[in-house]
């Protein structure tokens, strides 16, 4: 069913997007898994590469002492994916934070909201075409533009 | 702006701004309180005042710029940042450390940890009234930043730690400095512990405030005392150990009460158990050998080497103008910071500067449980429940 990535003894597990809910709760719920504890999520983008985003689940069964890591891939024109708040309380901050910074949008999450960035914030300052120094002013009109239009 | 939304029709509760500038929100924290006369019936924290978009700054730097962007992360734990930075960045490598630097290693992050909950116990207890408790709590800190200054040259941003090992030799004299701090916090910590665990206003504020569910604190992600005072005896030393900890001999603290007053009893039994980790390093830190791992075009060669070979001269010069490139992949590490799990997810794509760097604070996530633990308390207790989660708003804002 899915890809199974072993990296310097870590065990990562490529989730097919539309089945990220259901093999989320299958990993809380299984006896024989019992992941209970979401420890973070987080986001990479390997513009311009397609699909640029790879999510990153980091769960931990504490019963069990185990570790595992969830990784799904999205393409940059469509970036949503189910929400996690459901089977852990603990993902609400994780996925704002995602949202913020890489604009990837959480169907089901109950507040989606930026979470360290003003609301009027332009753009997502996390994904690698957004530039290392931000945008800059113009200063006679007041407008905002890219680095990348000054060369 | 972040608003809250009151209860439909009703004039009853009112909405009450608090911070972000507020001498108990340690930092700069926003609480929106919604208020029923003292009572707290919604609390919704607003942060990132402090957002300096440290991840992002690591993307521009070489693997080894970045270690002084990581010790302004949680500037309480600046050694442990660095660690977990580190022995991402060495799982990326595939890099063996040294058994000398990881005792070393072990020994200042215990240090570390001493000094962050004496921060935390004194300004929790200057919070809840109680002035003394934090003078005495950062004279013995004093006593650890010296030792900081004596290893590395610096009080607090030390950037000790460094890919493939330390950065330099213990000092001549640094048994004796450690020495006499071990043999002077026991008595130290009987005396915070005379001044508090059994003084009725202490007790009064802080037993049976804040509590959470065993379930409830899994559920939100929560590490570290916290977690540990619900009744969860998970540690990262002991669960996942790294750097060695497994041939150290120290108990994980738990309780069971899940209170204020219990995360108070955890960290300051914590703080005896990294005594007994600090005394146990001391013993086992041998006074030769090598302190970084040998990988020529990565860790930078000795002095001496670079005055009498050539290859050594020129590993130097490249290391420090364009760096060294991991083999593609990503490498996550997960140490146990005095907050709770700290981790680091590093990824490279072949290149000297890294894909991406991505911190799991654990500040960050332990303060979303903060509506729970106030909802339907007092006011005044909202300053207590800031507090005995121990955030620190650069990490939470990174």
């Amino acid at each position: 069913m899915a890809e199974v990535i072993e990296h310097r003894g870590d065990t990562a597990i490529v989730v097919p997007r539309n089945l990220l809910r259901t093999v989320a709760e299958r990993c809380r719920m299984d006896s024989k898994l019992q992941f209970n504890l979401l420890t973070d999520a987080t986001c990479l983008d390997r513009y311009p590469v397609e699909p640029r985003f790879e999510l990153n689940y980091q769960l931990v069964s504490i019963p069990r002492s185990d570790r595992v890591r969830l990784l799904v891939k999205l393409s940059g024109q469509d970036p949503v994916v189910d929400s996690l708040v459901p089977v852990w309380p603990g993902a609400n901050w994780l996925e704002r934070e995602i949202f913020d910074l890489f604009g990837i949008r959480f169907d089901g999450h109950p507040d989606l909201r930026r979470i360290l960035l003003p609301e009027d914030w332009e753009g997502y300052p996390l994904r690698r075409d957004f530039p290392v120094e931000g945008y800059r002013d113009v200063p006679s009109t007041g407008e905002l533009f890219r680095k990348s239009t000054l060369s | 702006m972040t608003t809250v939304d009151t209860v439909t029709g009703a004039a009853k509760t009112m909405v009450l701004n608090m911070g972000p500038q507020h001498p108990s929100t340690h930092g700069v924290l926003r609480i929106l309180l919604e208020l029923d006369g003292e009572t707290v019936v919604r609390a919704v924290p607003d942060i990132g005042y402090l957002h300096t978009g440290i991840e992002k700054s690591c993307e521009d730097k070489t693997y080894s710029q970045a270690i002084t962007l990581t010790d302004r992360i949680d500037y309480l734990n600046p050694l442990g940042n660095n660690l977990v930075y580190c022995m991402a960045v060495e799982k990326l490598l595939g890099l063996e450390v040294p058994k000398r630097a990881q005792y070393i290693r072990v020994m200042m992050v215990e240090l570390q940890r001493i000094s962050s909950h004496l921060v935390w116990l004194g300004t929790h207890a200057i919070d809840l009234g109680a002035m003394s408790v934090f003078l005495y709590c950062f004279r013995e800190r004093e006593e650890i930043l010296n030792i900081f200054e004596m290893f590395a040259g610096q009080r607090m941003m030390t950037s000790y730690i460094r890919i493939g090992g330390v950065a330099l030799d213990p000092p001549v004299g640094w048994r004796q400095a450690v020495q006499k701090f071990l043999n002077m916090m026991p008595s130290r910590v009987d005396e915070y512990e005379t001044l508090l665990t059994q003084n009725p206003i202490w007790v009064g504020r802080t037993r049976d405030i804040g509590y959470i569910s065993r379930e409830d604190a899994i559920a939100l992600s929560l590490t570290g005392p916290t977690l540990r005072a619900a009744g969860v005896a998970y540690d990262n030393r002991k669960v996942f150990p790294y750097s060695s900890y497994q041939e150290f001999d120290f108990a994980v603290p738990t309780r069971t009460e899940s209170d204020c007053y219990a995360r108070y009893l955890v960290r300051v039994a914590e703080m005896r158990e990294s005594l007994k980790i600090v005394r146990q390093a001391m013993k086992k830190i041998t006074d030769e050998g090598p302190i970084r791992a040998e990988a020529p075009g990565i860790i930078p060669p000795q002095r001496e080497k670079m005055k009498t070979e050539m290859e050594a001269l020129i590993y130097h010069f490249k290391i420090f103008t364009e760096g060294f490139s991991p083999p593609p992949g990503e490498a996550f590490v997960a140490v146990e910071s005095p907050r709770g799990e700290l981790g680091c997810f590093v990824a490279s794509d072949g290149s000297p500067k890294p894909l991406r760097v991505h911190f799991r604070a654990p500040s960050f996530i332990n303060l979303q449980a903060l509506p729970k633990l106030s909802e339907g308390r007092l006011i005044a207790d909202v300053v207590a429940c800031i507090g005995t989660i121990d955030i620190v708003l650069g990490e939470v804002d990174r």
